[in-house]
């Protein structure tokens, strides 16, 4: 099973090494991470997708609660909130498969944002399963490279956790 | 220097001064040196340890037995690395301690200078926090915030790392300020709901039992404790950590539980309708098999640290708070609700029946560990008794019935051998007015016995007991029990003579082979004014029971 965990913390040299040790050390998986700034100053956002029971979900955020930086670490419920996954992919487009890529492309949402000679990088955003998709559909074709950051996810309405 | 400057080392330690600091173990080094030249001209003394291991050890002792924040220091690179195993120890048992580190100018950090190692990237995982100092202005308020972070809350190590160059640098005082912790703030006082609850639910109870641990003494509830087992007649059970949380010789105390538990106290956990379970965090020590343990019991568990709750065993009933406080409400409300004790009084003879009928079975003659520890406890009465880690630490755990809190200092959670010795000096430091000995092995006595040389050094007058079997006793005593006799590796052979060693290091050394002079050997080491060891070299190898040897607590081998 897997659950989304959201850190509020201060933005202080080494909170990463100090999150992403915990997991490590005490056996928990980290299925994906993502980080960055927030709109106050000094305080980063993490989500994390950890894969574990009940159990081992509430024993990660009392684990993250505990580090001294960490101001807030909570669930996310899927139903109650909205999440985005970004990817791109890097394709060698061969002449004869162009109209049907450009009609994948058209299908999934993707965006060409950059074509260098026959080789494009194709941006896919959305929830997790609509990424899967995308590179479900692309697979089929010839991919040179991908990357894929790990999944945001943000509460709807005024549920407001970091405060 | 202009007038109203400072330096980084200067203002380290006046923050030190100013927070009531009096003593600091450490050992200097290269990158530690601008603190050293500080430290000369301060009221603060130093105590020069014989391995950074000791110097921590030293201030971890110095924790437990005075409940104040102890310090020890080091410098970068080997000097950290070796303050590793002292700071992991405070960690595991929720000690608060300072540790201070030099490190490499900043300039050469991720260098690979001279003596230079990724100091706080190590001890993040042994650390309840660290800090690596990048300007010397930040010095006063990262003391402050460390100190409080080290005594607050569930306690434990904290590690300060500061670049040489940082230490030498100026700076105008008054510059920063503590900024508050956002993401700190522990919680004191139990929640009157989840407290009602367990009011109903110990009132219910016909079989209830209290099991106490390290906690106790870190929350300085011994007195708490006692009353609240007094006004419900509950008896009490400890896991090694919180045996000095009762006197031992209480009506109402059963004894320690776990692997090498007491047959009463692991049948009192086994049949125990409603634990209730206090600063303790269920390790595989107390508990052995998870499935099998206190099944008939709901349990109440209070701790400070919630993330304690549910991590082992699941908790009917979560209080997090500080012991203290949630004690005395316990006890107020039980009292008000008028709470019949005398209802559990065929519980507390049942317990004490099959203490009855499973006495320790120990050599209570000759000389042996057994008869050694209850003859120490005859001569020395209310002493701080501080234990190495092996066979010897279960016997004096059995043998030695102990009155005070903060009396019983051991290494219960990293279990580590080399403990003892390093630990009563810092326990004697700060408390002068008590006598402290140590119960070790000679294996374990080994691992740090050149700290000798800085109790005589400072003439800290310890004793020091070492149950010599030539041998690593509980390793001798698995691999009897659950290898088939297989004995490997644990022979150190009659090689050194430890009374000889002490005499090198100015100590006083004696050996005993006798039975009969035994007690006049401890009372010669209580009453010296200079170090002791006593080399008592042992009839048997005597294996350490009561012994877990089943999936259950009460499979046990007496």
């Amino acid at each position: 099973m897997k659950h989304t965990i959201s850190v509020y913390c201060d933005d202080t040299p080494g909170v990463l090494t100090r999150i992403s040790g915990l997991f490590s050390r005490r056996g928990f998986n980290i299925e994906s991470m993502s980080v960055g700034h927030t709109e106050i100053p000094g305080k980063s956002r993490f989500t994390i997708v950890v894969k574990g029971d009940d159990n081992v979900l509430e024993q990660v955020r009392k684990q993250l609660q505990k580090l001294i930086h960490v101001i807030r670490a909570w669930d996310i419920k899927p139903q109650l909130s909205v999440e985005r996954e970004h990817a791109l992919l890097k394709l060698k487009v061969e002449e004869d498969k162009r109209g049907e890529l450009l009609q994948i492309i058209t299908a999934v949402q993707a965006r060409i944002i950059d074509s260098t000679e026959d080789i494009w990088i194709l941006e896919v955003t959305g929830n997790s399963s609509m990424v899967d998709n995308a590179f479900n559909l692309f697979k089929n074709y010839n991919i040179l490279e991908s990357i894929r950051t790990g999944k945001i996810a943000l509460e709807r309405g005024s549920v407001l956790n970091a405060r | 220097m202009k007038k109203g400057k400072t330096t980084g080392a200067r203002a380290l330690i006046k923050a030190l001064e100013s927070r009531g600091v009096e003593y600091i173990f450490g050992y200097p080094g290269g990158a530690t040196l601008p603190l050293y030249d500080e430290l000369a001209k301060s009221s603060i003394k130093h105590i020069l340890a014989r391995h950074e291991q000791g110097a921590a050890h030293m201030a971890d002792g110095y924790a437990r037995a005075s409940g104040k924040v102890g310090v020890c220091m080091a410098t970068s690179g080997p000097g950290a690395t070796n303050l590793v195993t002292g700071i992991a120890t405070a960690f595991m048992d929720s000690s608060p301690i300072i540790a201070i580190t030099g490190q490499v100018p900043r300039a050469m950090i991720g260098n690979d200078a001279f003596q230079e190692v990724d100091t706080t990237g190590i001890t993040i995982p042994i650390t309840k926090h660290n800090y690596l100092v990048k300007r010397a202005s930040e010095l006063p308020a990262t003391i402050e915030e460390a100190f409080y972070l080290a005594s607050t809350g569930r306690k434990g190590p904290v590690l300060i790392d500061i670049p040489s160059d940082v230490q030498k640098e100026e700076f105008h005082l008054q510059e920063v300020k503590r900024k508050p912790l956002e993401g700190y703030k522990p919680t004191i006082t139990g929640h009157p709901g989840q407290i009602r609850r367990a009011i109903q639910q110990i009132k219910a109870s016909k079989r209830p039992l209290i099991l106490a641990g390290g906690g106790i003494f870190h929350a300085d509830a011994t007195d708490e404790l006692i009353e609240l087992a007094e006004s419900g007649n509950f008896p009490i059970v400890y896991t090694l950590m919180g045996k000095a949380s009762i006197p031992n010789s209480h009506r109402l105390c059963f004894g320690m539980i776990g692997y090498h538990g007491r047959v009463e106290a692991n049948t009192a956990i086994s049949e125990a309708d409603t634990i209730v379970a206090i600063g303790v965090r269920f390790s595989n020590r107390s508990t052995g098999k998870l499935q099998n343990f206190a099944t008939q019991a709901s349990i109440i568990h209070i701790d400070i640290d919630p993330a304690e709750i549910g991590k082992n065993v699941p908790a009917t009933l979560p209080i997090v708070g500080d012991a203290k406080h949630i004690l005395a409400e316990l006890t107020k409300q039980l009292k008000k609700s008028n709470i019949d004790g005398s209802k559990h009084e065929e519980w507390i003879l049942h317990l004490a029946s099959v203490r009855k009928k499973h006495p320790l079975r120990g050599r209570m003659e000759g000389v042996n560990t057994p008869n050694i520890i209850r003859k120490l406890k005859e001569v020395a009465g209310d002493i701080i008794l501080v234990t190495d880690v092996g066979k010897h630490q279960m016997f004096a755990a059995h043998y030695f019935p102990v009155d005070t809190p903060r009396s019983f200092l051991t290494s219960g959670g990293l279990g580590t051998m080399g403990f003892s010795v390093p630990a009563a000096i810092g326990a004697k430091v700060a408390r002068p007015d008590k006598k402290v000995a140590v119960i070790a092995g000679d294996g374990s006595f080994f691992m740090t016995s050149q700290q000798i040389a800085s109790a005589v050094q400072y003439n800290i007058p310890v004793l020091i007991l070492i149950m010599n079997d030539y041998c690593l006793g509980m390793i001798h005593q698995l691999q009897d029990v659950l290898y088939g006799k297989r004995y490997n590796a644990c022979d150190l052979e009659r090689i050194v003579d430890y009374a000889k060693l002490a005499e090198s290091m100015g100590a006083v050394g004696i050996r005993v082979t006798e039975e009969k002079d035994i007690e006049s050997a401890i009372s010669k080491g209580l009453e010296s004014e200079r170090p002791v060891v006593i080399d008592f070299i042992l009839e048997e190898k005597e294996n350490a029971y009561p012994m877990v040897v089943g999936d259950t607590l009460l499979d046990i081998l007496e």
